[in-house]
């Protein structure tokens, strides 16, 4: 079992990633290119500020050439060139947000493709109609038979069918969906394989989940997160700062006699400004964006992708998430005096015909320990199905022997109307079992009791593992099941979850969600069934299945395609991903500036001031070449940082002071190194020109 | 008797901030349950201040009262000043003063900056240099601590802030008062005079006339050391005999610049119950505070240039020091009063090597290596701010400072905030290098002129009050441009911070978990090491490379 679960698990990275484009595919950048000059339109520009100074340096600059032409002044060449560079350096922030808005376009077109437009059979008052599928609105009801596309996202009212999602979730596996319970929900552009099912539309067209996600990933409908938000503002309060430095300097240098040309004063600008982080802070949005769909999650708005790497505490339902979906049969205990195979036969002879899963695993777990010695399923014997009456299931063998398998009481009961006596030891027996965190099972033969069945949760595998993840980011795991707590204690304690809320119910999951928040502490959660809404509705962070109901999907402000209850982890990593891509390229950005002042500033002032020659400790050729290396460094730095900004900085799960000092280290640090030896060899290949 | 001197002012002045600290807290923030005694006193100066002292106020009130406060003791001041000619206690018959220069000196005292455009033994009596000056060195002190006490008070989750006039009372009375009152006594046993007779008409040995001031100098001087005012009895400040006499005054004087901006860390730390955090921000603060003084003393070690290669060369650069307090007094003094808000001089900084000056001009573009009192621990939030918002996401998170989300109001603020200082400083220097207002003023050609604006400018926006000298600023000019500077510069950094702790105050507390940035670490010490050095080097580099750097440069190669 674990080995298929691991390898359905990798097949679904492998499609995931083929569906992710390569960074730099020859189509993207071609769309990209295009895109970088239509974003030069100023009202574009404007919602980032840092860029529109820069673009408004450029046309100032460019004017100056217009000027020098007229005039054909020996300048001409260093204005040119510093005019070029300055719109080298809008083109290619533009050109980086471009990019990363066609990824996402690309992968929402993928998606896109699912939503076709197809016919839909309208029931109206007794009669069908046929109308187009984006004609459906909120309430109209559709019938869908086999082989049939779902028109639009909707829940079953009527019928089951067996359903091919691959289009959404690239599981190539059929699920059932039904009316009525937790699977009720259906998305539209997804294939009914087999049966006819009701459904009523829940979305009007161009509104569905799927609409929505792909109005986000292309960008149209993306507002600023809170913490772009902010950041842009820190940002543009950076460049007006700087504004204030190069502005002052040009009266400062009246003092001096110094003119100094308006090309160097913006060129001085631009280096000072943080370009770097405005260029690519849309692509880093976008990217996180994109990578949360590339998990398969669909994301309501930005801001919930941002708000997850900000999570406290996770609240996880055990079943199917902490451990696998069903209980396993994973030991036999006799009582005293009866072998151990002799209570394997009989649990196994009493589960021959309980085909459940649990009933199952009895019989594989005694298939294992009897090996050649374990029974057959003979065929004349009868199977006693479970009642709830007598609480209990088994078999009357063609040979007279009764087998019978329950709970303690109900076996207890068995006992006695069939004259026999309940042995002591056995309450003990049952007891200790249940103490571990299994499920006793009592199995008796005609009148005797043998023993106990221990049925346990069964982690999933690396599970432990990934709640030690969790913590080392700070995140609390909490585990919710409809356990006893001396069940839930002992599985908790097995799975290393933080706490547990066991005997839960919906409203007590709700309570507890607000508990928590009271504390000030922002809660993650998954959840399914309508009685999960509330709760999916209370909670920051929200993720509903794909399959679950259309309430939970309303609720929740993410749905994961995938239905996959550990997803929230990946969710929380692309979050704190996100924000620490912004942190470290503002630091390096403006980490950036030192080696720009020592190349810039002795060469604004270097006729005035001959003596400034000792600033230029890293040898720069000339003046000019000086300007123009520090300024083709700062526009040659932003394509080089793409793949940084839309991969995101590497993430790996440790402490708040460790990541800092990792990053301060290599973003900050090497931030002041970088360009002093990207400049010099700038300067190298401009030297050589010998135009400056 | 040289390098010790800092060592000793900076280590006694860091080791008795702590109980002073204690004290502060103890006096600003009593908190509750209190004991009989301190009713007692609380009830006392509620009947000082009022039925307006009774009230707890939000953030928004409390600056409201701030501001109104400080605006009536401007127009006290003022007046005062304007009606010098008739009020009493000017045995020497002072005259009235030019009205840019009321306007300018009133600005300077009540924005606790103290630059002077006069010479207060020549200009000023007795009434205005205690009912207008001295009571402004008071009150605009205790409303630097008053702000930072009801900032910490923000921080640590009060809705209620506390009430201005209660708190300007408990820093005047309780604080400053006492304080001052003990150093006037031991400056009065150091040999300053301290006396309300006119000045001394003496007949010298040789026979000549002269006239000799002097007046209530101690209890002068001691605010001004106690309150970072810095703005002295005497036009030659702490240079003069009568205000610091003796190496030992010298050492009293210089340690209690640093006394209650030091203490101010603890107390915000004790406030906000967050002393590790303190701890982080004082050893900042300490470290920038060092760095700059050792600096000083080590470029002024070296002779000035016009003496080089003359045999007098050996010794240190002894221009404009008093050698009665040795070479590297001075030096010292200097980064300190620059470092901290103070602005009293004990040196002629006009005087001083190139590199030397660029540490008192560094101090003020800092403003914040324990900056004046209360604000300076308010101008480094700002930093912290700025720190805790850019690692704060380097960790994955949203920026929380004090368990508490930065976002983009906090930053907007914080941010505004930070500007007023690049802005005034560059801004002036521009506007007055390039015009004849600063060409005409400056009393060296060059660079070294181009200083003297710059650290006119810098003075005026850190509300420190030293001069550079050598630069004609009693014009006016010179008297309306710094005098509106200090004003702004004065409040808005006040009052921006306020709204942030307001802000954050209001927000729900988040838990610390390992995933939340902690601020009370060596680690975040460093962030914020960097991030002052870094915007400060990046804002005013170029201001700096004009200067101080292209006169040391010029100097050294010819």
């Amino acid at each position: 079992m674990p080995t298929t679960n691991h390898d359905a698990q990798s097949a679904k990275l492998a499609r995931r990633q083929a569906r992710r484009a390569s960074l730099f595919e020859t189509e993207l950048v071609r769309t990209a290119t295009v895109q970088a000059f239509v974003l030069l339109a100023p009202w574009r520009m404007v919602r980032n500020p840092v860029m529109f100074v820069c673009e408004l340096g450029a046309v100032l600059s460019t004017v100056v050439v217009a000027l020098d032409v007229v005039r054909w002044s020996a300048e001409l060449s260093y204005t040119l060139a510093v005019t070029a560079v300055l719109w080298g350096t809008v083109l290619l922030a533009n050109f980086a947000e471009a990019l990363a808005e066609a990824r996402g376009r690309a992968q929402a077109s993928t998606l896109k493709r699912t939503r076709k437009r197809t016919l839909a059979r309208r029931v109206t008052n007794g009669g069908e109609s046929e109308v187009a599928s984006d004609e459906l609105r909120q309430g109209d009801v559709v019938r869908v038979a086999s082989g049939e596309v779902i028109p639009s996202d909707g829940e079953i009212i009527e019928g089951a069918a067996s359903v091919d999602e691959s289009a959404i979730t690239g599981e190539s596996a059929p699920v059932v969906r039904e009316a009525g319970g937790d699977r009720s929900g259906v998305t539209g552009g997804t294939r009914v394989l087999s049966d006819e099912i009701t459904i009523r539309i829940t979305t009007g067209a161009g509104e569905s989940f799927l609409d929505r996600m792909i109005a986000l990933v292309e960008g149209a409908a993306r507002q600023k997160t809170p913490n772009e938000l902010a950041l842009t503002v820190t940002l543009a309060g950076l460049t007006l700062a700087f504004l204030l430095v190069t502005a002052s300097l040009w009266p400062m240098g009246r003092y001096f006699g110094v003119d100094i040309p308006i090309p160097t004063l913006v060129a001085l600008l631009v280096c000072l400004i943080p370009t770097t982080i405005g260029a690519l802070l849309a692509a880093i949005g976008l990217a996180g964006m994109d990578r949360a769909l590339s998990a398969n999650v669909l994301a309501k708005s930005g801001k919930a992708v941002e708000l997850a790497g900000d999570v406290d505490t996770l609240l996880l339902d055990k079943t199917g998430t902490i451990t696998m979906g069903d209980r396993q049969a994973t030991a036999y205990v006799p009582l005293s005096g009866v072998s151990a195979a002799r209570l394997a036969a009989a649990a196994m002879r009493a589960s021959f015909g309980d085909l459940t899963p649990e009933g199952r695993s009895i019989v594989a777990l005694g298939e294992r320990t009897l090996g050649a010695g374990a029974p057959a399923p003979a065929r004349d014997s009868r199977v006693i199905p479970f009642s709830a009456q007598t609480r209990l299931s088994g078999l009357d063998s063609a040979d007279g022997h009764r087998f019978r398998k329950g709970a303690a009481d109900a076996i207890a009961d068995y006992l006695r109307q069939a004259g026999g006596v309940v042995p002591d030891p056995l309450r003990g027996l049952v007891e200790s079992v249940a103490r571990d965190g299994a499920t006793p099972i009592v199995v008796a033969e005609d009148r005797e009791a043998l023993g106990v069945i221990a049925l346990s949760d069964v982690l999933k595998p690396g599970i432990h593992d990934r709640f030690e993840r969790l913590r080392a980011m700070g995140v609390r795991v909490v585990m919710v099941t409809g356990d006893n707590s001396l069940t839930a204690a002992a599985i908790a304690r097995e799975a290393g979850v933080d706490d547990f809320l066991a005997e839960a119910k919906p409203e007590d999951k709700l309570e507890y969600i607000r508990g928590e928040q009271r504390a000030g502490r922002l809660v993650a959660m998954m959840g399914d069934g309508t009685n999960d809404a509330p709760a999916l509705a209370q909670a920051d962070i929200g993720v509903a299945m794909n399959s679950g109901t259309q309430a939970a999907k309303e609720a929740g402000n993410m749905v994961d395609l995938d239905n996959d209850p550990t997803k929230l982890i990946e969710v929380i990593e692309v979050g704190k991903q996100l924000l620490m891509t912004r942190g470290a390229l503002t630091t390096f950005s403006i980490a950036n500036d030192v080696a720009k002042y020592f190349a810039i500033v002795p060469a604004m002032f270097m006729l005035a001031i001959p003596q400034l020659a000792v600033m230029n400790v890293m040898g720069l050729t000339s003046p000019r070449s000086a300007i123009l290396s520090a300024l083709i460094f700062n526009a040659l730095v932003i394509p080089m940082l793409v793949p940084v900004a839309i991969r995101g900085v590497k993430y790996r799960p440790m402490g708040a002071g460790r990541l800092l000092r990792k990053n301060l280290f290599v973003y900050g640090l090497g931030g002041v190194l970088v360009p002093f030896v990207g400049i010099k060899l700038i300067d190298l290949v401009v030297g050589a020109t010998g135009l400056f | 008797m040289t390098a010790p001197f800092g060592l000793i002012v900076v280590g006694v002045a860091a080791g008795l901030s702590w109980p002073l600290g204690r004290a502060m807290t103890w006096a600003m923030d009593p908190g509750e349950p209190q004991g009989r005694h301190r009713r007692r006193l609380e009830t006392l100066l509620r009947s000082v201040a009022g039925r307006s002292a009774l009230r707890d106020q939000d953030w928004k009130r409390y600056c409201l009262s701030l501001l109104a406060f400080n605006a009536m003791m401007f127009v006290l001041g003022f007046a005062v000043l304007a009606l010098q000619p008739v009020l009493p206690l000017n045995p020497d018959h002072k005259g009235a003063l030019e009205p840019s220069l009321i306007f300018h000196t009133t600005a300077s005292f009540t924005s606790n900056t103290n630059l002077q455009h006069y010479a207060g033994e020549v200009s000023l009596s007795y009434f205005s240099q205690i009912v207008a000056l001295m009571w402004l060195q008071f009150v605009s002190a205790a409303t630097g601590i008053a702000a930072l006490a009801a900032i910490a008070r923000a921080l640590s989750g009060r809705p209620n802030v506390g009430n201005f006039y209660r708190d300007v009372l408990r820093a005047s009375l309780l604080v400053l008062l006492p304080l001052a009152a003990v150093v006037a006594v031991v400056l009065v046993l150091g040999g300053v005079p301290m006396t309300f007779e006119g000045a001394a008409h003496v007949t010298t040995l040789e026979g000549v006339g002269q006239t000799i001031a002097r007046g209530p100098v101690a209890a002068f001087v001691a605010i001004k050391q106690v309150g970072t005012n810095g703005g002295g009895f005497f036009g030659a400040n702490a240079t003069h005999p009568f205000e610091n006499p003796s190496y030992w005054t010298n050492l009293v004087e210089c340690g209690c610049i640093l006394l209650v901006p030091m203490a101010c860390v603890w107390m915000f730390g004790r406030i906000t119950r967050r002393v590790r955090h303190a701890v982080v921000v004082f050893a900042v603060m300490g470290l920038l505070l060092a760095t700059g003084a050792s600096l000083a003393v080590r470029s002024e070690s070296r002779p000035a240039v016009a003496l080089s290669g003359l045999p007098v060369e050996a010794t240190g650069n002894l221009e404009g020091k008093e050698l009665r307090f040795g070479a590297a007094a001075g030096p010292v003094w200097g980064a300190l009063t620059t470092a901290t808000s103070n602005g009293s001089v004990d040196c002629m900084h006009d005087s001083l090597n190139p590199l030397t000056s660029l540490v008192p001009l560094a101090g003020m573009w800092l403003n914040v290596a324990f900056g004046g009192v209360g604000v300076g621990v308010i101008n480094m939030l700002l930093y912290v701010i700025v720190a805790v918002f850019v690692s704060g996401m380097m960790v994955g998170r949203t920026p929380e400072y004090l368990a508490r989300k930065v976002e983009t109001r906090e930053m907007k603020l914080a941010l505004l905030a930070l500007l007023v200082h690049p802005l005034f400083i560059l801004g002036g220097t521009a506007l007055f290098a390039a015009s004849s207002w600063g060409a005409a003023a400056v009393g060296n050609p060059g660079a070294h002129g181009f200083t003297e604006i710059l650290y006119e400018f810098s003075s005026a926006t850190a509300n420190n009050g030293s001069g550079f000298e050598g630069l004609r600023d009693g014009t006016v000019p010179w008297n309306v441009a710094t005098g509106v500077v200090m004003l702004l510069a004065r409040f808005v950094p006040i009052i921006m911070p306020f709204a942030i702790a307001g802000g954050l105050a209001a927000k729900r507390p988040a838990p610390e978990t390992t995933g939340t940035l902690r601020t009370d670490t060596a680690l975040f010490g460093v962030v914020l090491l960097g991030i002052v050095i870094l915007v400060g080097a990046l804002l005013f580099l170029p201001a700096a490379v004009l200067g101080p750097i292209a006169e040391y440069l010029a100097a050294a190669t010819t």
